[in-house]
């Protein structure tokens, strides 16, 4: 579904992806962990270009992102994003946030939009915050919202930048339960995190990222339960 | 019984009283005859009615202008960030901005009277071209200091949904960016109100220089200087209070 090749990323001189290669199939859900500064939430976000690559390819469904053609406000449509500080619209309720763009981008009437949007609303046990405003929320109503306004434009995959990093501890819980079930439900995710156990108990690949390279990856218990770089073992044994 | 002195202190007093009363009234008469012979012989109210009617047409025009430019200029500044054709527009802009900001308000409604609009007599259209030519230097600097105040995380949020640029920046930063920018555009247009007072340089008779002229013929100055300014405070208070109103009123859909 996703396919990365030798992907380089530079700020200024400062070489944050050194060659990056991966693929990522249909209903996998993919973690992603690593020490803070080693690139992995930069990598995330090249692959719905929030960044743009230094050098490498990105291909989303057999499409290059990077080509200089190619139609990115499009295929984002069909990648969900959900973001570590929730960035939802502070001037919009809950449900405007939701289907602001599905109307404005896939041609909804308001009514299904709306409804579409009060389904997942009522999914995440929100239903009766639609008419809120954000500043009305507590850190994980507000990520749930987010997770389900980019649900309601139906995308094919989500990325998950550290999306529990900037909630209170008792609040985590809820967000990741909605992550789990959407993994249940077979969505394919790439999720940034350092919830090792989440990453464990959900994650079917772990990819440790370590100074702009993927130093080992695997399955959770090939991960957490044999890890062969030292890197990795340090990482582990800092954070476990 | 009262002692006489004391009697007579009180018809003395009251006398002094009912003088100064006089007095008083003598010297409202005295002005009022003075206000009805400056404001009322020869029709003069209509010169400053119609130089208060002229002020508001060119301040209104002018803030218009200015929005529009301003909003122009900062938006095509925010694009070129990272949209590099728009570069070179983006940098003409920033001297326009620095040229405008460098000369004087009077100086510049003379340089378009006078040489740009040479061939025009409309006193009014070249006021509101250049004040509004002034304000949008100052306006597109409140915009981009609006815009830049909203979140970056608004427009990724908004792009990663599927949004292009300027849809983002039309349904997402923008109508943020007002409720930053709505208090310095405030400012701005009481301060543009007041420096058309300088329109009478081009021949406008604005509420500025129909006082003067008032003043002139009449030589009475008090007057007409003192309903002027009175006039241009009252103006400065409705826009405070109007704007006040519509903070709150924006400020409410934020909290709900």
């Amino acid at each position: 579904m996703i396919k990365v090749e030798n992907l380089y990323k530079k700020f200024d001189k400062h070489n944050v992806l050194n060659g990056i290669d991966i693929e990522i199939k249909p209903g996998e859900v993919v973690c992603v962990i690593g020490p803070s500064g080693s690139g992995k939430s930069t990598f995330l976000r090249c692959l719905n270009l929030l960044e743009n690559p230094t050098d490498g390819h990105i291909y989303f469904k057999g499409a290059d992102l990077t080509d200089k053609n190619a139609n990115i406000n499009q295929l984002r449509q069909k990648m969900g994003m959900v973001f570590q500080q929730f960035n939802l619209f502070p001037h919009m309720t809950v449900l405007e946030n939701m289907t602001v763009a599905p109307k404005m981008l896939l041609g909804l009437s308001k009514a299904d939009a709306e409804a579409r949007a009060m389904g997942l609303l009522e999914r995440v046990g929100l239903a009766d915050r639609a008419g809120s405003y954000p500043s009305q929320l507590s850190g994980g109503q507000k990520q749930r919202v987010a997770i389900v306004r980019a649900l309601c434009m139906e995308p094919e995959v989500m990325l998950f930048d550290e999306p529990t990093s900037a909630l209170d501890p008792e609040m985590v819980g809820e967000v990741l339960d909605v992550m789990k079930e959407l993994a249940h439900a077979n969505m394919t995710m790439v999720v940034v995190t350092h919830e090792m156990g989440f990453a464990r108990e959900v994650g079917e690949r772990i990819i440790f990222i370590d100074e702009g390279v993927i130093v080992e990856q695997g399955t959770p218990d090939e991960i957490f339960n044999n890890p062969q770089s030292e890197r990795l073992k340090n990482f582990l044994a800092k954070v476990l | 019984m009262i002692p006489i002195s004391i009697q007579n202190w009180f018809i003395d007093a009251f006398n002094a009283i009912q003088e100064w009363f006089n007095q008083i009234i003598n010297a409202v008469n005295g002005w009022l005859d003075q206000l009805a012979d400056t404001f009322l012989t020869d029709d003069r109210y209509l010169w400053l009615l119609e130089g208060l009617e002229n002020t508001l047409i060119i301040t209104v025009g002018a803030l218009l202008l200015g929005i529009a430019l301003g909003t122009v200029i900062s938006v095509v500044k925010y694009f070129a960030e990272d949209f590099k054709p728009l570069k070179p527009v983006s940098w003409l802009f920033s001297t326009y901005v620095t040229v405008i900001r460098g000369i004087p308000m009077t100086v510049l409604l003379l340089i378009v009277y006078y040489i740009i609009f040479a061939d025009s007599n409309n006193g009014i259209m070249v006021g509101i071209i250049a004040f509004g030519l002034n304000s949008a230097a100052y306006i597109s600097e409140i915009v981009r200091g609006g815009i830049s105040a909203v979140d970056k995380g608004q427009m990724e949020a908004a792009r990663s949904l599927g949004m292009s640029r300027l849809q983002g920046m039309r349904k997402v930063v923008f109508p943020q960016a007002i409720k930053n920018m709505l208090p310095a555009v405030g400012n701005e247009m009481i301060a543009l109100l007041k420096e058309t007072s300088v329109a009478g340089y081009v021949a406008v008779r604005d509420l500025t220089r129909a006082a003067s002229q008032v003043r002139n013929i009449t030589y009475d100055s008090v007057n007409p200087l003192a309903v002027t300014a009175i006039t241009y405070l009252v103006i400065v208070l409705i826009l405070t209070w109007l704007l006040s109103k519509f903070e709150k009123r924006l400020r409410k859909s934020d909290k709900g």
